[in-house]
């Protein structure tokens, strides 16, 4: 079956064998989309990939946040989520003074962090990890979440032409937001462009070769 | 989300710079696409675009009873809504603070310039006058509604017409349009707000930019004079730089006239 | 045999006028859609699913949709003070009641879906229109929807049935006058919103659902097309 194009309620395919993915539900013979966005089978198994929409937050994402409230024992972040996330000072890998949390992040501050847990009371972040951390400068963008897969390429191939074409330090939340950090805000603002321009083509075909050829045209611009 | 501290202090690097994110410079406006009669049922209307700022404003003609100190003249009420389809940020309910300035700084732009011949709006002295209404709606916020919703104001009025006015019956006709536009002089008075960010004076912010901005002046200017002016925010501004920002609006002005001169004539 | 009933602009009895529909026209928005039909003009903008305010209105069992309709001064002739009238109040709830049914909001507690419609200009049939361009809207957004919907206003001019009624049909005043019935349907024909305002006999009203179901049909394509269309673009 080829990718297509699907609006909630569309049969996407028909037939004994085919099982309902994620964005579908099956009646009878028909697999029926319940997402606008893209319809893809593999070995039977029929699932639409959202083009858009609010990020859905998952255990193990790691992604950009901005503090919005320090509390008494953390501080609240505004993931880009339809839930704020909450980082308890117990999830940070040194030691915090209670009455210093200000010190360490405050309103406005942003941070790299992993979810770690989701349940009914809200999401759960933590600093413990390599890779994780507050955010000391650069420039942050915001993206679609749903186009993050195709930001950072197939194992990480489209990220790092762009990192090397700007020499730039680049971390993609999960969660659309994307911190970039590099010598010059020229280099910033070249890969925010870069980075644009994937989302805007990301249902092509052929995509990294578009991003190889718009570095050539655009660099020295 | 406001724009974070450290894309507000790249920002601010860079205006240091003389230089902006999207590549304009201190005195220069987003492109802007202009749509005139947005919609049929005005007496005029106009949909701007200033790069992904959209607004779209009405002119709607009215009949009434003239105000008692001014029995001779007709009325201008300008009203702007921040509509929450343009912006997460924008809460449902009754109108807020910014909805209510917007509108009376265009209105205080239109007015005080003269642009409108208040008594040629006058259909029979002490008993009944035109109204205008020019009414200012949001539509997406990427900064600088003030401005859009200034060029938007003054482009429908220069391409609205009277409708009919029967006198017999006391009724406007507005399917009847005439020919005959609005009693409106020659010179455009024009509404343009100057930003202080740091030390750095820009016009037309995106909303990012918009987000620092610490003070701001609207000058609403027309022919050589100022006729208005408003400054919003809490910031200071020392009087050199205040005579910067007056300098940078006359410039950013001339500028931005060439782009939508043909939509007044 | 009878005569063909002659409608003020020439259309055929089941006949819509032309429409136009698009989605994306607000970037910020999380998702948006235009649809009009001749000279109704009705945009949308979703945002959402995200935590619901104030939070006494917090629906712990499930999501809250929340509409809110809304006419432009200059949509119409005789301006409309801005503001909230009864009218739009009620045609806030219809378009929520009219949407709802394809929303599955269980998995969205404590959480709302804000759709703000505006008309740009007014000639008749604007809560329909409101209502497709929201539902193009809710879709743009990735809302999870069982379906579309689609949305018409059948009207009894006298005795005759039409579709999509302009302005001065809904002010018809010959005969019986003029009897106007918007109706909502599912992309698998299922109603979740009908009113009626004027006079029919059942049998005609069974006829003027008969013909809503046909007009919906060719709507829902028509959605659908623009919806696919927004990424085929960007090839």
């Amino acid at each position: 079956m080829n990718r297509k194009i699907v609006v909630p309620g569309e049969i996407i395919a028909s037939g004994e064998d085919f099982l309902p993915g994620e964005g579908t539900e099956k009646k009878q013979k028909d697999i029926i989309a319940l997402k606008y966005g893209l319809a893809e089978e593999n070995k039977n198994l029929v699932k639409v990939i959202p083009l858009s929409g609010v990020y859905n937050p998952r255990r193990g994402n790691v992604v950009i946040g901005k503090v919005e409230n320090v509390t008494f024992n953390g501080w609240v972040l505004d993931i880009n989520a339809s839930e704020t996330g909450f980082l308890s000072l117990m999830e940070v890998p040194r030691y915090v003074n209670k009455d210093n949390l200000e010190e360490v992040m405050d309103i406005g501050d942003m941070a790299v962090v992993k979810i770690w847990n989701i349940n009914k009371r809200g999401i759960d972040l933590s600093l413990k990890s390599r890779g994780l951390g507050k955010i000391e400068k650069g420039i942050i963008i915001k993206v679609n979440s749903n186009k993050v897969p195709r930001i950072i390429g197939k194992e990480g191939s489209m990220i790092k032409i762009i990192k090397e074409e700007t020499n730039c330090n680049i971390t993609v939340g999960q969660n659309g937001f994307i911190w970039i950090n590099g010598e010059k805000i020229e280099d910033e603002l070249l890969a925010k462009k870069a980075i644009l321009f994937i989302t805007e083509k990301s249902f092509i075909d052929g995509l990294t070769d578009e991003v190889k050829k718009w570095f050539k045209e655009n660099k020295n611009a | 989300m406001k724009t974070p501290k450290i894309t507000q202090e790249r920002i601010i690097e860079y205006l240091n710079q003389e230089k902006r994110f999207d590549g304009r410079g201190k005195d220069e406006f987003r492109d802007i696409q202009v749509e005139l009669n947005v919609s049929k049922k005005a007496e005029g209307s106009a949909r701007v675009k200033m790069g992904k700022t959209e607004v779209i404003v009405g002119v709607k003609m009215g009949v009434s009873e003239p105000y008692p100190d001014s029995p001779n003249k007709g009325n201008l009420m300008t009203t702007a809504e921040l509509l929450p389809l343009s912006s997460s940020r924008i809460e449902l309910g009754r109108p807020g603070f910014d909805s209510i300035e917007l509108g009376r700084v265009i209105d205080r732009g239109l007015r005080e310039s003269g642009f409108i011949d208040f008594e040629k709006l006058c259909i029979k002295e002490g008993e009944k006058v035109w109204t205008i209404f020019v009414d200012i709606y949001s539509i997406n916020d990427d900064g600088n509604l003030l401005d859009a919703a200034g060029i938007g104001a003054i482009i429908a009025l220069k391409n609205a017409k009277l409708p009919k006015y029967d006198e017999k019956e006391e009724k406007i006709l507005y399917e009847e349009k005439t020919d005959k536009g609005l009693p409106l002089l020659d010179k455009i008075p024009f509404s343009l707000t100057v930003h202080k960010i740091g030390n750095n004076f820009i016009v037309d912010p995106t909303r990012e930019e918009e987000d620092i901005s610490e003070a701001r002046v609207t000058i609403g200017s027309y022919d050589n004079f100022i006729a208005s002016m408003q400054k919003g925010e809490v910031g200071e501004i020392s009087v050199e730089d205040f005579n910067k920002a007056l300098d940078l609006a006359e410039e950013s002005k001339n500028k931005v006239f060439k782009k939508i001169e043909k939509y007044l004539k | 045999m009878p005569k063909e009933f002659k409608r003020t602009d020439g259309r055929k009895i089941d006949e819509t006028r032309p429409i136009k529909a698009k989605v994306g026209i607000i970037p910020n928005a999380d998702g948006s859609a235009m649809f009009s039909t001749g000279d109704t003009i009705a945009i949308a903008a979703v945002y959402g699913p995200k935590k619901m305010h104030p939070q006494h209105q917090q629906n712990p069992e499930k999501g809250t949709l929340r509409c809110t309709y809304n006419m432009n001064s200059f949509s119409v002739s005789d301006r409309i003070r801005p503001g909230p009238s009864r009218r739009s109040i009620e045609i806030s709830k219809i378009t929520e009641w009219a949407l709802e049914p394809v929303l599955m909001l269980d998995k969205y507690q404590n959480k709302v879906i804000d759709v703000h419609i505006n008309i740009i200009q007014a000639d008749a049939g604007t809560r329909c229109a409101g209502i497709n361009a929201a539902s193009m809207a809710l879709a743009h957004a990735g809302i999870p929807m069982k379906n579309l919907i689609s949305s018409i206003s059948i009207g009894k001019l006298d005795k005759q049935l039409v579709v999509d009624v302009n302005k001065d049909e809904e002010d018809w005043e010959e005969g019986e006058g003029a009897t106007d019935i918007p109706i909502s349907m599912t992309g698998d024909e299922k109603l979740t919103h009908i009113q009626l305002d004027g006079k029919i006999s059942k049998e005609q009203l069974k006829e003027a659902v008969e013909l809503a179901r046909k007009s919906c049909k060719e709507i829902y394509e028509i959605q659908k097309k623009a919806l696919k269309e927004s990424v085929e673009n960007k090839k």
